[in-house]
């Protein structure tokens, strides 16, 4: 009786070592950097966060495949390292030794990534399936791109910048008009003083003082 | 027949009061003189091409030659300048004129020089707008990679390059592989460009009164940005290894020939001498308004803000190959923790190199797997990778902008900034070419000055449309090489000669005596009549066989497939393009003496046939 019994457990463990190795059909690498996510918070990996992990991949199969055939002795773990990573496959229960297709794990796993990262406080990136690729999400984007948004409002406040400009400019023109012609009215009346037929108001102003082209001509006479 | 006389004479004293009253526009104050003056020489160049040259040239010790350079060549050619608008008081056109008949085709290259000017530059304010606006999201959009069509990866252009390189050669720019392939208008850029020169209309259209006030901004705006990315620079992580980089003089570049050449180039185009930008400017100053001190003012000024731009930069830049030579290391780390399973921590920056060798003693086939992804992180390989010009404004900042804290705001901060120093220097360019026209009566006279400005800007929107193609920036950087060098030299190289032994000397001194108050002393008289020309005509030597020595010009080419610049040559249509840049406005020299020459020839033979 006990000879039988070590004989079975024998067996299993074999069988286990067999299913469960690197490199192994529909078995998977798993790498965790837990200091890198956590830091100071890290906790240490051990056989209670393995128990963990296997629930984690159980629950995984039993969402997938919604047959709730999935124990968690299915999943074995082996090759445990330092850094920390391992190798895990699932058994199959209902067919002897064997181990459940990798493409049913891949996409048990990818439909509850989520969970699965939330139940170790771990992300995409720290908890690493190495052969499964993980779907990145797509960027947020609004139906109206940020910047035409930002665009349209500049270009509305110097558009009305210029048109209110333009707009005062014709207006000073015109009143600038009205007062000259009011002033040529004014001016048929009034005397002024000439002086070889300039006005002596204009000699006060300073922007008649100096004619750049007469006084350069000038000096080239006189240096003689 | 008395009556007829007086009635003649009333209406000659009439018009004669209206010439009197619509006298020339003036600044303000001379506050507002200077700050236009400022915010045209404060502009990219004291920002991007600064830094480089000092990393290039020696660091610390490129100031030597830079300050020298100044003296003998930077504030004397400002002074004359000034002093040739503000006596004169016309545009480039009508002040060479007076000075010498013969001479009305160095205002003529200047105008062309300005146009060619004002063409391209605006494009480098369409891309800052384009930044600035992309600025309100969050995360920055060249943060990270866009992802590729089946969402498993990232972009592959995107993933052989960096995300911010992405973002501008092909997100911004939508660069094509050569210059041949033109490739269509990107409505996205020819829009920005718009919004820019609808900007720069706004600034320009009253002339002085509206020029005036907008320079205030204009000018303080980039130095309040400076002064914040000073503080935050400086605190960054790794800044103080840009610094160190940046200031430890590497003395023996003082003998190379290039580290002076390149302090002589940089002081005479930072200044924007010779584009009649500052002579416009001085022509609406008070005659008696005291340009000396204004010009050691803007020149100092100027330089300053050189030298506080690359104190700035060199921080980010520290900042920046901090960064990545970190995350090298951290790569690498992550490469054998995976590759040999060993703890978490147990490699770090400090025992990685003995790490390597007992890793590589134990483990000799696996190690020799891996070498060819171990990449050596070198600190000062990162530091070495000078940048200039659009690639450090637009590449490296936004590199360092993405991974600071709150990077929108110091992204809007600073693409503002840009803004800023483009669009003033815009105005000053404007300047140049709308002041030659406005003093002209034939033109002056039909049209307003609203109307004027607005199909200057609008010719100027409709050419620039080029550079908003994908092959637009190897247009772009074709105009930022070859139009305004050469010409510029020989501008400014005629404009000194004319003044000091054309003009004279002596009545130049007399003027400034009439204006200022006081004769300028022989520092000033040395370096117009000696110095400054003969370093003008050793530069234009110098770049001249250097043109003639490189034989064929060659461009760098975006390659998409390999995510890097290759070089190519130009080909023969685009050779022709800059061969008729230079000419342009180089010819317009000889051209408007013989022009001149040829016109007086005529009126004697009239005078002689009539009499």
């Amino acid at each position: 009786m006990l000879r039988a019994l070590l004989l079975t457990l024998s067996v299993v463990a074999i069988a286990h070592a067999e299913l469960c190795k690197p490199d192994a059909q529909n078995a998977f690498k798993v790498r965790i950097s837990i200091k890198t996510a956590l830091g100071d918070n890290a906790y240490v990996w051990d056989a209670n966060e393995e128990y963990l992990f296997k629930a984690m991949v159980a629950f995984a199969m039993r969402r997938y495949s919604s047959k709730s055939t999935t124990q968690i002795s299915n999943v074995l773990l082996c090759n445990v390292t330092d850094r920390v990573s391992f190798w895990f496959v699932v058994t199959d229960s209902s067919k002897n030794v064997t181990t459940v297709p990798g493409s049913e794990v891949e996409a048990a796993i990818r439909m509850n990534r989520n969970r699965i990262n939330n139940a170790f406080l771990l992300s995409d990136k720290t908890l690493q399936f190495v052969k499964i690729t993980t779907t990145l999400s797509p960027p947020v984007e609004s139906s109206t791109p940020v910047w035409l948004i930002v665009f349209g409002v500049v270009l509305c406040l110097i558009v009305a910048g210029i048109v209110f400009l333009i707009i005062s400019g014709i207006r000073k023109h015109k009143k600038k008009n009205k007062e000259s012609t009011e002033r040529e009215n004014l001016e048929e009346k009034v005397e002024v003083t000439l002086e070889n037929g300039i006005p002596c108001e204009a000699l006060d102003i300073k922007a008649g003082h100096v004619n750049g082209v007469f006084a350069a001509d000038d000096e080239r006479f006189t240096s003689l | 027949m008395c009556l007829l006389i007086r009635l003649v004479i009333k209406k000659l004293d009439r018009n004669w009061q209206k010439a009197m009253e619509k006298s020339r526009p003036l600044w303000d104050n001379p506050l507002q003189f200077v700050f236009a003056c400022i915010s045209y020489a404060v502009g990219l160049g004291n920002v991007w091409r600064f830094p480089y040259l000092c990393q290039m040239y020696g660091g610390g010790g490129f100031l030597i030659p830079y300050l020298i350079m100044l003296i003998a060549e930077g504030m004397p050619l400002l002074y004359l300048e000034l002093a040739v608008g503000q006596r004169m008081r016309q545009g480039s056109i009508g002040a060479w004129k007076i000075i010498s008949p013969y001479l009305c085709g160095v205002g003529v290259a200047s105008v062309v020089v300005s146009f060619f000017l004002s063409m391209y530059y605006n494009v480098i304010n369409a891309w800052a707008f384009w930044y600035l606006f992309h600025s309100f999201q969050d995360p920055l959009p060249w943060a990270t990679c866009p992802l590729n069509s089946n969402r498993t990866g990232y972009e592959e252009e995107c993933e052989k390059t960096s995300s911010t390189q992405y973002f501008w050669y092909r997100q911004t720019l939508n660069i094509s592989p050569s210059l041949e392939a033109s490739g269509s208008v990107q409505w996205e850029q020819a829009l920005c460009l718009t919004l820019a020169w609808l900007v720069v209309y706004l600034c320009i259209l009253r002339g002085t009164a509206s020029t005036g006030k907008v320079v205030y901004v204009t000018a303080s705006l980039p130095y309040c940005v400076l002064i914040i990315y000073l503080i935050r620079g400086l605190t960054l992580h790794g800044a103080v290894n840009g610094l160190i980089y940046m200031f430890t003089p590497k003395l023996e570049q003082l003998l190379n020939p290039k580290t002076w050449i390149s302090a002589a180039t940089q002081i005479f185009f930072s200044l924007g001498l010779g584009f009649g930008s500052l002579i416009a400017f001085a022509s609406y100053n008070e005659p008696s308004n005291n340009c000396q001190r204004h010009a050691i003012i803007v020149s100092l000024i100027n330089s300053t803000t050189s030298i506080f731009a690359s104190i700035v930069t060199f921080s980010i830049y520290g900042f920046k190959a901090t960064f990545n030579y970190e995350s090298c290391i951290n790569k690498v780390i992550l490469l054998l923790l995976n590759a040999f399973d060993l703890e978490e921590g147990s490699l770090t920056a400090d025992n990685l190199n003995e790490m390597k060798d007992y890793l590589m003693a134990t483990y000799p086939l696996e190690y020799a797997q891996l070498v060819p992804q171990i990449k050596n992180c070198s600190l000062e390989a990162e530091l070495d990778t000078a940048v200039q010009g659009t690639g450090l404004a637009f590449i490296v900042y936004s590199e360092a902008i993405k991974n600071m804290e709150v990077p929108q705001l110091y992204s809007v901060l600073y693409f503002f900034m840009l803004l800023m120093l483009g669009i003033g220097s815009m105005l000053g360019n404007t300047a140049a070419i709308l002041t030659p026209l406005t003093d002209s009566r034939a033109i002056a006279s039909r049209f307003p000055k609203e109307v004027i400005s607005g199909v200057v800007c609008f010719v100027n929107c409709i050419i620039g449309l080029i550079f908003t193609m994908e092959a637009g920036n190897y247009w772009f950087d074709i105009f930022n090489d070859y139009a305004a060098t050469l010409s510029l030299l020989l501008i400014v190289l005629v404009e000194t000669i004319a003044v000091c032994y054309i003009y004279g000397i002596r009545r130049f001194e007399k003027d400034l005596y009439t204006m200022i108050g006081h004769k300028p002393n022989w520092y000033w008289k040395i370096m117009w009549a000696f110095v400054s020309p003969l370093l003008i005509i050793s530069l234009f030597i110098f770049y001249l066989t250097d043109y003639i020595l490189t034989g064929t010009l060659q461009y760098q080419a975006w390659d998409a497939t390999q995510g890097q610049l290759v070089t190519k040559d130009y080909p023969g249509y685009a050779l022709a393009v800059i061969g008729l840049l230079v000419a342009a406005s180089t010819m317009c020299i000889p051209l408007g003496a013989l022009v001149t020459f040829i016109r007086k020839r005529l009126k004697r033979e009239q005078i002689s046939t009539v009499a």
